[in-house]
């Protein structure tokens, strides 16, 4: 150990654990730790106490405040582990660091009673709360990082469950376009549905936005870039979906979609299949047919 | 004219274009706007903050919920200080465009409003206000 006030800290961590321990997880609860029900009490004891005998064995171990040393390694990983589990289970950042800083308290009482020299206990309590803030910056970083990454996960979800392709007959495809159509997500689309229609060789693409909340000019644009992209792949494109909101909005803007529209699938589709020679016909009607042959 | 309840929300990246027309539509049925209604007012709102964020560089609206003698109407404020309009009339006319849109966003976004102003001086910025009763 290098300095007298590591000395002191281990001293009082050693002697008077339990006492801060104790201390520790009362400040805890009365702060409400266990009120949310997100943490069960054992937990949060079994927490509070590796914390501690972690704290001790580090602190014994090394010389300055360099929390980056390999001393403070084990007591990292296990910040990081409360620290992503609290992110996951959707506690507050301050209720994250708070695990630490409320430590302070406990901790600067036992100091305090440990000594007689002023100087001593200055020093030492100094050393500590650097400590202590260090480690509880340290959850907070985790602990946005965890919800970044959560983020970052759900938005990659989000853009590939939302832009699939569907076939719904030979040379036919829809294409169900829910949410909003930035220019991003409509390049994911293009490229999805331009794919698609040379894999399947389709003639029809039907673009149902029954799932667009709002067209303005831009959502528009989009839309016929992507009409126009897929005519030139030899497909006509049929658009169904539109709302009657969004129709008479459409007109106050002047937006014109020079394509064939359809007020639901269902129509885009029968006017799908009716371009590819293709029709729907009761199982009952065909037998009747294929019994009699044709009406005269 | 009272105003019941304003905000202001920043337009800095196209994130913010969805979160404009969240907050309009959240206005437009507090006021009790019709389907129709609250769809012409949050597009004309989307029109009005891209313009914002693409030709202005960025920006601030001032939703407000406002009463005048009982007629409820919902008014926004579009707020940049870009570079500005050079020609506002040509700005308005349909199909005129400065960038790659389809030049239809300022025109549409008048006539989806019953009130309609603007105000620009170049190279200090743009204030586009517009208003929808119930």
């Amino acid at each position: 150990m290098a300095n007298q006030t590591d000395v002191t800290l281990f001293k009082v961590l050693g002697g008077q654990e339990h006492a801060i321990l104790t201390d520790w997880q009362n400040l805890l609860k009365a702060g409400g730790a266990l009120q949310t029900g997100r943490i069960k009490e054992a937990e949060l004891d079994t927490q509070c106490k590796t914390f501690l005998s972690q704290l001790r064995a580090s602190v014994g171990t090394d010389g300055g405040v360099d929390k980056s040393g390999n001393s403070y390694s084990s007591l990292r990983s296990m910040l990081g582990d409360i620290s992503r589990s609290r992110a996951v289970q959707g506690f507050s950042p301050t209720e994250t660091a708070g695990f630490v800083f409320s430590l302070k308290q406990p901790l600067f009482n036992a100091i305090n009673k440990s000594s007689d020299d002023a100087a001593t206990k200055a020093a030492s309590i100094w050393y500590t709360s650097l400590l202590l803030d260090e480690l509880g910056l340290y959850t907070i970083d985790v602990f946005a990082k965890t919800r970044e990454e959560i983020i970052a996960r759900q938005t990659r979800e989000i853009s590939e469950l939302s832009t699939p392709v569907v076939k719904l007959w030979d040379g036919i495809l829809a294409l169900p376009v829910i949410g909003t159509l930035d220019s991003e997500r409509t390049q994911t689309i293009m490229e999805n549905l331009l794919q698609a229609i040379v894999d399947q060789g389709a003639e029809i693409a039907i673009i149902d936005i029954t799932g667009v909340p709002t067209v303005d000019t831009l959502t528009a644009q989009h839309l016929l870039k992507t009409i126009a992209a897929a005519r030139l792949m030899g497909a006509d494109c049929v658009i169904s979906g539109i709302r009657p909101q969004i129709a008479q909005t459409m007109v106050h803007l002047g937006v014109e979609l020079n394509v064939v529209s359809k007020a639901n699938l269902a129509d885009a589709f029968a006017l799908a299949l009716a371009r590819v020679n293709k029709t729907v016909v009761s199982v009952k009607a065909l037998s009747r047919v294929q019994k009699n042959g044709p009406a005269e | 004219m009272t105003v019941v309840r304003s905000e202001v929300v920043q337009i800095l990246t196209g994130d913010d274009v969805v979160r404009v027309r969240q907050d309009v539509r959240a206005r437009a049925v507090e006021a009790g706007f019709s389907l129709v209604d609250q769809t012409k007012i949050v597009t004309a709102a989307s029109e009005l903050a891209r313009n914002t964020l693409d030709y202005g560089g960025g920006g601030t609206v001032l939703i407000e919920r406002v009463d005048v003698g009982g007629r409820k109407a919902v008014r926004l404020t579009f707020e940049d200080q870009g570079p500005g309009i050079a020609d506002i009339e040509k700005a308005l006319t349909d199909g005129y465009t400065t960038g790659g849109g389809l030049g239809l966003g300022l025109g549409g976004a008048k006539r989806l409003a019953n009130e309609f102003s603007i105000a620009s001086n170049l190279g200090q910025g743009t204030r586009v206000s517009i208003t929808r009763w119930k």
